[in-house]
Formats: C-alpha cells, sequence, structure tokens
C-alpha cells in the first residue's frame, strides 16, 4: 500500500486497513442507532398492545398515499447510494458522483412529500392538543409517537443529505479521493435511515388498514 | 494558562520531545488530534465539573447538618441534589476514566499510535463542551428539581425548572459518550501493534473495550427516553401522559435500561485500573488473567438484563421482579471473581504501600461493601423494606465514590509520572489515600444504619432521632472534601517542582512504560513488538521467597 495515499490519515499504515476500521467504526455507531430507535418502538409496541383498537384507528387517519410514496422514494435512494459507494470503489467518478447527486435530490423530495403531509395533518386535526380530531381514547398517543418518530427520522434524513452533498460537492471539487472511507460510511448510515424508516412505515401507516 | 502549567520540559533541549512541548499555543491545544492532548483538555473539564457536584453535595450535607429546614427551601434542596447527582453523573463518573485515563493510555498500552479516529475524538471533547454550556445554563437559570432520574409525569407536567435545558444537557453528553466509545472499540480492535494478541491485553484494556460496548449500547436507550420527555414537556406530544392512556412505567424502563448498565459504565474502567496497581504493587502476574477478562464480558451483557430492581416498588409484576431479582444475583457473580482475583494476586507477593496501592486496597473494601449491600437491594423483600431510604444512597455511593473515584484517583496517581514527567509527592499522596478512605467511610456509613432505619432519602428535614447520622455524615464529607482537594493541590505543585520521572518509575509491565515520560507525540519511536501476556513481574519460580515453584495458572499465552 502506497504511504502517500492522499485519502490516508493518522495513524492508519494502509488505506485497506483504514478503509475496514472506518467501516468497522460505523457499524458499531449503526449499532447504537439501532437502540435508539429500539427504545422507542418498544414503548410504542408496548402501547400498542394495551390500546388495539385506539391505535388502529389512529393509524388509518395517516395519510396513506404520502407515507407510501415516500417509502418508494427512499427505497429508490438507497439503491442509487449503493450504486454510488460501488462506483467511487471501482473509481467510476462521474457515476458515484452523479448518484450521490441522485440520492441528495431523493432525499430532498422525501422531505418535501413529508412537508405537505406534515401541513396536511396539521390543518386535518391530527396535532394532539385540543384541536385533535380523532375520539378515539389512545389516537392522541398514537399521535404523540407519529410526531417524535417521524421528526426523529426527518433530522436523520436531513444529516444524511448533508453528509451527502458534502460528499458529492467535495467529490466533483476534486479535494476528496474516490478510494476515501467517507464513501462507504455514509452509504451506510444512509441505509440505516431508510431501514428506520422501514419499520416505521408498517408500524404507524398500514395497520388499521385491512378490515 | 495550562501550556505552562503542563510543561515539565523547560529548559529546552535537555529531554526528547513530548506530546506537551509539541505546541505551545492555546490554538494547538483547542485542535489538538493527539489522543494524550484530549485526555488533558478532558480532565481540565472533568475537574470544572468535579467541583460543581462538590459543590451541591456540600448544601446537601450542610443542609442535612440539623433536623429542620434552614439553610435551604425544600425547592432549593430539591435542585442542588439534583444538580449533585446529574452533573456527578453524566460529566464526571460516566466519562471520567475512559476520557482520560483510557484516552491518554488505550493507545500506548496496545502499541499504537493514536485512537483509531482522532478527529472523532476531538470531536466528543467539543459535544461534552458543548453539554457543559447547556448544563451550565440550567445551573444559571436555576436549575431543576426532577432528580437526577427525570421521572414523568413529574419532568413532564408538574416540575417548574429548566427541564429541557437539563435534559438537553444530557442528551448532548450523550452523543460525547458514544463517540469515545466507537473509538475506543475501533482502536482496540484495528491498532493493536504486532504481537499484542486479545489475551496478551493490559486488563485496563479489557475494562476500556467492554465499557465501551456498554456504552455504545445503553447510552441511546437513555437518548431516546430523554427525548420523549422534551417532546411531551416541550411540543405537548402525550408519550407517557396517564391521561391519554400513556404509561409512566414505560419510561422507568427505558431510563433503567441506561441506568443500570450504567453503574457498570462507572466500574469496569476502575476494574481495569485497579488490576493494573495490584499486579504492580504485588509484583505479581493477576490471579486467573482469562477469569478477569471472562468476568469483565459476563458483567456488559448480563448488566443489560437486570435493571428492573430499580423498579421492585414501581408495579411491576411481580413475576417479573423474580426474574429480575435473580439475574441481579448472577451478574455480581463476576464482580466477587474479581475480588478474590485481586485477593488472590496479593498472596506470595512483595507488597509495597505506594499511593495508589492503598488507594487499589481502598477500592477493593469500598466496593466489597457497595457489592454486597446491593445483594440485600437485589432481594425483593429487603428492598421493599429500605427503597428510597438512605441506606440505597449508602450503597450506590460506595460503588460510584468508594469504588469508582478512588479508583480514579488511583490511577492519577499511578499514571502521573507518565503523564507529566514528574513525580507527586509520595508521603502526602499516601496521607490523602489513607485520608479518603476514612472519610469515605465516615460520611456513608451512617447513611447504612440511619436508612435501614427509615430515613427516607431526597428530604431536606427529618425527625430529631435521625440527627446524630446526619452529623456523623456531614462532618464525613469534611473529610472526605479535604482529601479530594489535597491531591489536586500537590498534583498541580508538583508539575513544577516534583521530581522529574524516569520512563519507569514503578519498574511496571505494559508498553506505556516502555515509552519516554512524557510520551512523544506519536508514542514510540519504533513499533513495539510484543512476545509475552501482561504482568511477567517476574518469571515463574523465581519469586522471592518462593521455595516451590508458582501455581499452574491460566494467563492467555504466556512463555
Ligand atoms: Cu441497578
Amino acid at each position: 500500500m502506497s504511504q502517500a495515499h492522499p485519502a490516508l490519515r493518522e495513524p492508519w499504515r494502509s488505506l485497506h486497513r483504514q478503509r475496514q476500521g472506518a467501516s468497522f467504526g460505523i457499524w458499531v455507531f449503526l449499532a447504537s442507532e439501532v437502540m435508539f430507535f429500539a427504545g422507542a418502538l418498544m414503548v410504542f409496541g408496548m402501547l400498542r398492545l394495551q390500546h388495539p383498537a385506539g391505535f388502529l384507528a389512529a393509524a388509518r387517519a395517516t395519510d396513506i398515499w404520502f407515507g407510501s410514496v415516500n417509502t418508494a422514494v427512499l427505497l429508490t435512494s438507497s439503491l442509487t447510494m449503493a450504486v454510488a459507494s460501488q462506483a467511487a470503489e471501482a473509481g467510476l467518478r462521474r457515476l458515484a458522483l452523479r448518484c450521490l447527486g441522485i440520492t441528495a435530490l431523493l432525499g430532498l423530495a422525501f422531505l418535501v412529500v413529508k412537508g405537505f403531509e406534515y401541513r396536511a395533518d396539521i390543518l386535518g386535526g391530527l396535532v394532539p392538543g385540543p384541536t385533535f380530531r380523532l375520539e378515539e381514547p389512545a389516537a392522541q398517543l398514537f399521535f404523540g409517537f407519529y410526531w417524535a418518530l417521524t421528526g426523529v427520522h426527518a433530522v436523520h434524513l436531513t444529516i444524511g443529505i448533508v453528509a451527502v452533498a458534502g460528499l458529492a460537492w467535495r467529490g466533483w471539487r476534486g479535494t476528496l479521493p474516490l478510494a476515501s472511507p467517507a464513501f462507504e460510511v455514509t452509504a451506510l448510515y444512509w441505509h440505516l435511515v431508510d431501514l428506520v424508516w422501514v419499520f416505521l412505515y408498517p408500524l404507524l401507516y398500514l395497520p388499521g388498514r385491512s378490515g | 494558562m495550562s501550556e505552562v502549567a503542563f510543561d515539565p520540559t523547560a529548559p529546552h533541549g535537555v529531554h526528547p520531545p513530548s506530546y506537551l512541548t509539541a505546541g505551545h499555543t492555546l490554538r494547538s491545544w483547542l485542535t489538538t488530534t493527539d489522543h494524550k492532548r484530549i485526555a488533558i483538555l478532558y480532565m481540565l473539564a472533568l475537574t470544572l465539573f468535579f467541583f460543581i457536584g462538590g459543590i451541591a453535595a456540600a448544601l446537601i450535607r450542610l443542609e442535612l447538618f440539623t433536623p429542620a429546614g434552614d439553610l435551604l427551601t425544600a425547592e432549593g434542596y430539591n435542585r442542588a441534589f439534583t444538580l449533585h447527582g446529574v452533573i456527578m453523573v453524566w460529566f464526571f463518573l460516566v466519562p471520567s476514566i475512559p476520557v482520560t485515563l483510557g484516552n491518554f493510555l488505550v493507545p500506548l498500552m496496545i502499541g499504537a499510535e493514536d485512537m483509531a479516529f482522532p478527529r472523532l475524538n476531538l470531536l466528543s471533547w467539543y459535544i461534552f463542551m458543548a453539554a457543559g454550556l447547556l448544563a451550565a445554563f440550567t445551573i444559571l437559570a436555576g436549575g431543576v428539581e426532577t432528580g437526577w432520574t427525570f421521572y414523568t409525569p413529574l419532568a413532564t407536567a408538574f416540575a417548574n425548572g429548566n427541564v429541557l435545558a437539563a435534559a438537553g444537557a444530557v442528551f448532548v453528553a450523550g452523543f460525547s459518550s458514544i463517540a469515545t466509545g466507537v473509538n475506543l472499540i475501533a482502536t482496540i480492535h484495528t491498532q493493536r501493534a504486532p504481537g499484542m494478541t486479545w489475551f496478551r491485553l493490559p486488563l485496563f484494556v479489557w475494562g476500556m473495550y467492554t465499557v465501551s460496548i456498554v456504552i455504545v449500547l445503553a447510552t441511546p436507550v437513555l437518548a431516546m427516553a430523554l427525548l420523549l420527555i422534551m417532546a411531551e414537556r416541550g411540543l405537548g406530544l402525550p408519550i407517557f401522559d396517564p391521561a391519554h392512556g400513556g404509561d409512566p412505567l414505560l419510561f422507568q424502563h427505558l431510563f433503567w435500561f441506561y441506568s443500570h448498565p450504567a453503574v457498570y459504565i462507572m466500574i469496569l474502567p476502575s476494574f481495569g485500573v485497579i488490576s493494573e496497581l495490584v499486579t504492580c504493587f504485588a509484583r505479581r502476574r493477576i490471579f486467573g488473567y482469562e477469569f478477569m477478562v471472562y468476568a469483565m464480558a459476563w458483567i456488559s451483557i448480563v448488566g443489560f438484563l437486570v435493571w428492573g430492581h430499580h423498579m421492585f416498588v414501581s408495579g411491576m409484576s411481580s413475576y417479573a421482579s423474580l426474574v429480575f431479582s435473580f439475574l441481579s444475583f448472577v451478574v455480581a457473580v463476576p464482580s466477587a471473581i474479581k475480588v478474590f482475583n485481586w485477593t488472590f494476586t496479593f498472596y506470595r507477593g512483595e507488597i509495597g504501600f505506594a499511593a495508589p496501592m492503598l488507594y487499589a486496597i481502598g477500592f477493593i473494601g469500598l466496593f466489597t461493601v457497595g457489592g454486597l449491600t446491593g445483594l440485600f437491594l437485589a432481594s425483593v423483600p429487603v428492598d421493599v423494606h429500605v427503597t428510597d431510604t438512605y441506606f440505597v444512597v449508602a450503597h450506590f455511593h460506595y460503588i460510584m465514590v468508594g469504588g469508582a473515584v478512588s479508583a480514579f484517583y488511583g490511577g492519577l496517581h499511578f499514571w502521573w509520572p507518565k503523564i507529566t514527567g514528574r513525580l507527586y509527592p509520595e508521603a502526602w499522596a499516601r496521607f490523602a489515600a489513607v485520608l479518603m478512605f476514612f472519610g469515605f467511610a465516615f460520611t456513608f456509613t451512617p447513611m447504612f444504619l440511619m436508612g435501614f432505619l427509615g430515613m427516607p432519602r431526597r428530604y431536606y428535614s427529618y425527625p430529631a432521632e435521625f440527627q446524630i447520622w446526619h452529623v456523623l455524615a456531614s462532618a464525613g464529607a469534611l473529610l472526605l472534601a479535604f482529601a479530594y482537594l489535597l491531591p489536586m493541590a500537590y498534583l498541580a505543585w508538583s508539575l513544577r517542582w516534583g521530581r522529574r520521572a524516569g520512563d519507569n518509575p514503578w519498574q511496571a509491565t505494559g508498553l506505556e512504560w516502555s515509552t519516554t515520560s512524557p510520551p512523544p507525540p506519536h508514542n514510540f519511536a519504533t513499533m513495539p513488538r510484543v512476545a509475552e501476556g501482561p504482568y511477567l513481574y517476574h518469571p515463574a519460580e523465581t519469586g522471592p521467597q518462593h521455595g516451590q515453584p508458582e501455581p499452574e495458572q491460566k494467563q492467555g499465552d504466556h512463555p
């Protein structure tokens, strides 16, 4: 391994080890993230067991169109992110940059759709409090979690968009070598944010739709 | 100021370049990615928080000198003990050993140039300082009265202090913890020198590794619990609100899922420190090295499964209580193994009573009492009797203060020559160590007694019959405060006037002693190679007064 490679940082002695180490580090961090969401989902699950009728009725009040479109958008973004990461590793600069750009745009699209959904929710009386529309006893509880969980997810996604856009910018300017571990690390984080949504979508949007 | 105070190598040119002389400007410190300098930055910050938490403790002990509430109002007292708990737990004890000694020593002990992610290491310090600013804001804005536990609905609906700022401070500090944990795990996995196999790692490194796993997996759960509290209080979302069908018990589950493992976050690093001290000053290999490693791993796993023992009287099902009680006994076994193994390490040792060893011996005694009384609390009938009394307060202070803080001071003395290149004054240090032990015992032993008699915690006035115990505790706290301040004075003194330490003033094993004191910026002149296990203080059969060979014991792959 060349010691003088521009992507090599202290204290690593080879780029190969550095990539391994960075990817190992982000996996450890993702384990931490999983526990972060697991705490809230555990509480959510317990409350759903305690209040099945209220939670089903509340879930029916979410807008499944916004939710489903956003699921499709985010899953697609994970595809382009995966392509970008692999392309960067293979040294395909144009493909990597293009896919990073698309990923960031899809992430932004998710946030825009989510914004319209939030607007509809607010106008539709789905904010817990005196103006809340649903009658079922635990429906406000459900929407407490709806806002908290989708909000935390949106914050994660925003961080992801900034990171991806930063990679694309630095890659385009040529200040970040394609061999940098940053591409894989960012991709793994992006996939986790996507995966969190894969849990949130069925828990928040799908219950109560079949009957 | 710091770069002058920490510069032990003037006049220049006489001594090899050290990390302390690598840069003299404030900027060189604030932008450093050297793990040793970051450890110093953390040390300065933690000292400040230790003072703040200590002042709150002093207020508490002053108030409790008399049965009537005279010094503080009831509300002021609530704010004082909350401040004491929040600052001491999250801004001193949880980070204490990992971010200072761990940061400084882990790369040195495994023969690495630096941590795996040096810039993340610096970032973690800035995150910690941001959290500290939020905590300072909380204090200046009048504090918070929820107790360090932030129980809902008190924290969400009824408290009128700065709950959002306090919870936010703890939330932000969590990111710093997680960053340090990720960094330590990755460093230990990827930066070990050639020949430094897993079972040749010093036990301090094992302590850092297991604690990092607990930090990484437990801290995010607290973060989510606090976030939900903040969402309920700040945004009005009904998360735990019983009026909407929410369940405050669920918050307690989340909180203790973190906060029981947090006890191990505070004590696992101490286990590592004590293992280094005991072996060095008994001139012995550690007894049962592999068991010491497995005991720490056991604690870090089973420690996640016992949080319910904090909720025996919260209305949890009695079957759950039974299981949590049983598991709490199970998690005590590895701690007992460690105490036995340290004790057996003394056997046939050449025991010296330097100050670090006095701290270590004090640790073993106090930790044993703290651990045994933990078993009282793990059995449901006793716990029901003493829940929320001073018995509990005494128990966890024995672990966290008698245990973790003693180990921190012991480790600080032991590695002080390596960190600063100077020796501390030994007689003063021994005096401080003994004083700390007795000051601690005078402060907290009366709490066991009055707790068992029914004195509840978190009250600012109390029946006159308890006064004798409270006066004893307050008088002991005075001794204890002196024992904490004294080392700060002579350690600061030693920076300028202490005798210069050689590379290895204790004749200790371990790679950190093979480099210069203080170490050069990149730790080692040449990359170390490791060919033997830790703590080979003397080869088998040649120990002093050893007629017969050493008892056979498993210690990794010894030569
Ligand atoms: Cu516990």
